[in-house]
């Protein structure tokens, strides 16, 4: 056997092109890219240079990034670059590949990692901090993060206190997706409490025509993973924001009584009969569903509600009208009360591995609103959106996609609790293994108990 | 690069090798001329030093960082072996290594003489070799997309009636017209460890037809003449004269798909994740090393490969022995 | 490796009608093998049939991929790629997305990537291991089963744990990044398997032959060059396809010794990337498996024709 490895696990955290990427951006990539001209977005305009002067003259310097956003989403990143090259002279090279996680922590090792990666999750990135080879950013990244993004995202890019890395990308977990039009046929109103979202939900099935909620974990070696994210939303909601982070800091056990409340929670929907699995099966087809395919079935009116994150909305065939009064469109998963607010997210990070001063300057480039802005444009022109940023300077005028303006709106209401996917900043041993392993199997029919007692005593 | 440059540095590269190759044999048979004996190590001293830097070495390693904890700062002597054997979920991991092993070569080997011998010398032979090669062609991306295709499960209770579910999966398809019901075929243990293994079957079929085919074609015309002329039944064919020709063969090519059976683990990681007690060593070993951050105890796992070998090299030992005894 | 050649004494003493011995005619013309003569005895429809279903069952699979390469998105998703036969739907558009995929990236540079990565990493562990099989096969020295074994049993080392140490040596030489780190880590994986190989082959031939030639003076370089070359060629054109089809389709080694660089990355790196963030784009994968498995099977069915019987099967021994 040839051995070849597969991440698919990649596939969750990033920002994704919206429907119709891939033809559109074929063209849109070959007119935009040469020369500088009039191309697409404020990405190759020369018009203005003045906020790169502080970066000095960097002709014929070098940055390398690495990153495991592949095509068609690599091109707005690439266009993003592109002002901070024509201003300073330097030269930005972007190599990506799917299995970014797995070779970043080899290459870091061996002493051949790239001046910045962008790092995924904060868990990956205190294991490249563990290398001794990430180097910390300049002052001006640390500030820029403390006025566009505050102390919450500060952390996350913080490792043994040293802050190392400044978020990118973001993403917004806590939403449902759902058929506005059949809401609309049906007299369904978007719930803004859990219990509304319970009684919505024993609605549907009273119904009788099929059942409300879909849902497919599959994927690859990080099969599981949506459940872990379900968990983390139900944490947020009956523990609240400090239990959820004592949970993720393992200042909690595992297997404590708030933890078994929250999962049961989710049982109450993904392990439900009644519930489950619209338009796929039963229970157990969760788990041999892939998390691409488990929320199609809204399309077919076989399913009314699945819970995925924001990037889900490029998983809808070309053609999809995604938005509030299309084919399908999200609501925010709300909270115990309507004005309780927590959020799950994900996002992205920019790790330095070299302190040369262009490479700094690319970095602090990065942290800025100008930056989030220019980026969100290019998204805007490349792949129709899909890409947002928790920096508060972000315009959402800027993105043109109904999905995005929704979740930015999310991230930048004061009223929300933002929280970071807790998987993803548990070690290792758990987030990305035993938490999938076992929820796999709690999908399949082991107990709540067994399933998180097996989780706590693999916690390193 | 340009394309030229590519293709330059590729020349360049093959004329480095042949000067290598060249001067070794140049010398080697001076030395030869001159009277030494040692010949043969001028002969494998390019193999070995290649081999004692890319894998014995690392090999050696693996072994010293199993004994020390997940981030190889610690000594923690057995206890990432002891992990390994205790776990019921481990044990289960083990089972299935040894199931694939011993399943797939003798099953994939099987098919693939028999197939070999079937088309030898038949019309069309180079395309019906092609249709079961093929299988090996594929990239594991192609492979994982056409079993998904054979496996794949859709629950018919799941429709209504306006939108009746059609399986996309084959199989099940089939068992549809067949008046059967549909089976999640990845879903249940221990049977789905062999819908696994049979995917494994399906690509190494091919390597041991072309290898077991090579060797066909190398038995003495003579003696298979011989033994037309006397009249032997196509199964005496097989049993004294084909079968006794090709068997250095079949043992190489049972010992590779066993060994490849070892360190297979894309096909397990690609269809169900290690999931629904499917997972085997090797993919344990890739779990822990690259995702669980687990070095050590990923280490343990692949020792325990290099341990799981040793009834293999046994078996060819006494191949070995067996054919310097003639 | 008992009966290495159909020895006669073998034969003859199971059967009494195979008197092999007396029976060795010298014709020169071109005698069946030794299973298409075993096949014509097996003249009884079954035995067409059964090799007719097994090729029919070992395609099926990859014809459903096929198909579904050429269905729309939207149909591959929906129904059985079976349903074509009764309701025809097909289209070019994820051919033609695979072959302009990436927006700033042709598949062209991947490709030939491809070819500059696979020919040296073929050809070089093939000579390396035809000269390492040729001293364990046919020379004397000390240690040598011992040697030979532990070759072998390199095979079952999991390349994943050769990744680290072998970066950190390229890192160190400066050749990390190049195609150089690619061609000596794939020769140098090939080499077990090729030894072990061609060394069984070698086995193979008849001690006398070789024998013969050393009492008329040749060397072992001469003999090696004159004898054991051409009459390997089915094992040479076996494991050279095997060879050639690891590092086709290899994307580990490239990546983690070169990078993802369109200097050096191999097509499988375009074509693994080609769902992009998505991965479940089955209509582009499907399309792309097949552009980057047509370059081997022309390799396989233009090597078929080294499989004809060796010049060995021709040779009587003495």
């Amino acid at each position: 056997m040839t051995i070849r490895t597969r991440s698919a696990r990649r596939t969750r955290l990033t920002a994704v092109a919206a429907a119709g990427a891939g033809l559109a951006l074929a063209l849109t990539g070959c007119s935009s890219d040469d020369g500088g001209g009039d191309g697409g977005g404020g990405a190759s305009s020369t018009a203005d240079c003045s906020a790169f002067d502080s970066y000095g003259d960097l002709s014929g310097k070098t940055v390398t990034v690495y990153a495991g956003i592949v095509a068609p989403e690599d091109q707005p990143y690439m266009d993003s670059y592109k002002p901070f090259e024509d201003c300073t002279g330097a030269t930005v090279n972007y190599t990506a590949d799917k299995n970014f996680e797995q070779q970043i922590v080899v290459q870091a090792k061996a002493g051949n990692a790239p001046d910045i990666a962008i790092v995924p999750q904060p868990g990956l990135l205190q294991q490249l901090v563990a290398t001794g080879k990430a180097v910390e950013p300049p002052k001006a990244v640390a500030d820029n993060v403390d006025k566009w993004w505050g102390e919450d995202w500060k952390k996350y890019g913080t490792v043994d206190g040293t802050f190392y890395a400044a978020p990118s990308g973001a993403s917004v977990k806590s939403l449902v997706w759902y058929s506005p039009k059949e809401f609309k046929d049906k007299g369904y109103e978007v719930p803004t409490t859990l219990d509304d979202l319970k009684s919505l939900s024993d609605k549907i099935v009273a119904d009788g025509d099929h059942k409300p909620w879909c849902a497919g974990i599959g994927s690859g070696e990080a099969t599981g993973w949506p459940v872990t994210d379900w968990m983390e939303d139900m944490m947020l909601r009956i523990g609240g924001p400090d239990v959820y982070d004592q949970w993720v800091a393992h200042d909690i056990a595992f297997n404590s009584e708030v933890p078994t409340q929250a999962l049961d929670a989710v049982g109450d929907y993904l392990k439900n009969p009644d519930y489950v699995n619209g338009g796929i099966g039963d229970v157990s087809s969760i788990a041999t569903t892939t998390f691409q395919d488990g929320g199609l079935p809204i399309l077919d009116g076989t399913c009314s509600l699945h819970r995925q994150a924001s990037f889900y909305a490029s998983n809808f065939p070309e053609g999809t009208d995604v938005s509030e009064n299309g084919d399908v469109f999200a609501f925010y998963l709300p909270g115990k009360t309507a004005d309780d607010h927590p959020v799950l997210g994900g996002g992205e990070f920019n790790l330095a591995f070299a302190d040369r001063p262009e490479v700094q300057a690319f970095q602090t480039y990065l942290s800025t609103d100008l930056w989030a802005n220019t980026k969100a444009k290019a998204s805007s022109d490349a792949t129709g959106g899909g890409w947002i940023s928790a920096n508060t300077g972000l315009d959402t005028a800027n993105l043109v996609n109904p999905i995005d303006q929704l979740a930015a709106g999310i991230l930048q209401d004061p009223n929300t609790v933002f929280r970071f996917d807790g998987s993803d900043q548990m070690p290792a041993a758990v987030g990305s293994n035993s938490f999938w392993k076992q929820s796999t199997s709690w999908i399949t029919g082991q107990s709540t108990k067994d399933t998180l007692d097996k989780i706590e005593s693999s916690w390193p | 690069m340009e394309i030229t440059d590519k293709l330059l540095s590729m020349v360049y590269a093959l004329v480095a090798f042949a000067i290598v190759v060249g001067g070794i044999l140049f010398l080697a048979s001076l030395y030869e001329r001159r009277g030494g004996r040692k010949v043969a190590w001028w002969f494998i001293a390019p193999t070995l030093l290649l081999l004692a830097v890319a894998l014995v070495y690392p090999a050696l390693r693996t072994v010293y960082v199993s004994f020390f904890d997940s981030s190889g700062a610690a000594f923690v002597g057995l206890d990432n072996y002891s992990t390994v054997f205790t776990s019921p979920d481990q044990l289960v991991v083990l089972r299935n290594t040894v199931l694939w092993t011993l399943v797939t070569p003798f099953v994939a080997t099987g098919i693939g003489l028999i197939y070999a011998i079937l088309v030898d010398g038949a019309k069309g032979e180079s395309v019906a070799k092609g249709l079961v090669f093929l299988p090996m062609a594929i990239s594991l991306v192609g492979a994982s997309i056409i079993w998904k295709f054979v496996y794949d499960f859709r629950d018919p209770a799941a429709g209504t009636a306006k939108n009746p579910v059609e399986q996309i999966g084959l199989l099940n398809q089939i068992f549809t017209w067949l008046g059967g019901s549909p089976h999640n075929f990845l879903l249940n243990s221990p049977g789905n460890t062999f819908w696994l293994i049979l995917v494994m079957i399906w690509i190494q079929a091919g390597f041991a037809m072309t290898i077991l085919s090579a060797s066909i074609k190398a038995i003495s015309a003579d003696i298979v003449e011989a033994a037309r002329l006397d009249g032997v039944s196509a199964l005496e064919m097989f049993r004294y004269v084909t079968f006794p020709a090709i068997r250095p063969a079949v043992v190489v090519v049972l010992t590779t798909i066993a060994i490849a059976c070892l360190k297979v683990f894309d096909i397990v990681r690609t269809m169900t994740g290690g999931q629904f007690k499917t997972s085997v060593v090797a993919n344990e070993f890739y779990t822990q090393t690259f995702s669980a951050a687990n070095q050590g105890l990923g280490a343990a796992l692949a020792v325990i490969l290099f341990i799981l070998v040793v009834p293999i090299i046994v078996y060819n030992v006494r191949q070995l022995r067996a054919s310097e005894a003639r | 490796m008992t009966g290495t050649t159909p020895l006669p004494r073998a034969a003859a003493g199971t059967t009494a009608d195979v008197d092999v011995e007396g029976a060795v005619p010298t014709s020169t013309r071109p005698a069946p093998s030794a299973a298409a003569s075993a096949k014509k005895r097996l003249t009884r429809p079954w035995a067409s049939l059964f090799a007719v279903i097994l090729a029919v069952v070992w395609t099926t699979p990859t014809l459903g991929l096929l198909v579904t390469s050429f269905r729309p998105e939207a149909d591959i998703k929906d129904t059985g790629w079976w349903t074509v036969l009764t309701n025809p739907d097909f289209t070019l558009d994820n051919y033609q997305t695979v072959l302009q995929t990436g927006t700033s990236t042709s598949l062209t540079p991947f490709f030939i990537n491809s070819i500059v990565i696979t020919i040296p990493a073929v050809v070089a562990p093939i000579l390396l291991a035809c000269l390492a099989a040729y001293a364990f096969a046919w020379t004397d020295f000390r240690g040598k089963n011992v040697l030979f074994v532990a070759v072998f049993a390199l095979q079952v080392v999991p390349i994943q744990v050769t990744l680290l140490p072998l970066l950190t040596l390229y890192v160190d030489l400066g050749i990390s990044g190049t195609f150089w780190a690619i061609w000596i880590s794939h020769t140098a994986f090939g080499l077990p398997l090729a030894v072990f190989l061609l060394h069984n082959f070698m086995r193979e031939i008849p001690g006398e032959l070789i024998e013969a030639a050393r009492v008329d003076g040749a060397g072992h370089v001469t003999i090696f060059f004159r004898m054991m070359l051409p009459m390997l060629k089915p094992a040479l054109a076996a494991f050279g396809i095997y060879q050639f089809l690891w590092v086709w389709n290899d994307l580990l080694v490239a990546l983690t010794f070169a990078g993802p660089g369109a200097a050096t990355a191999p097509m499988t790196k375009a074509l693994f990337d080609l769902a992009g963030t998505r991965g479940t784009a089955w209509y582009l994968l499907s399309a792309g498996a097949f552009v980057s498995m047509v370059v081997p099977v022309i390799v396989f069915l233009a090597l078929q024709r080294y499989f004809v019987r060796g010049l060995l099967a021709g040779s009587v021994k003495g």
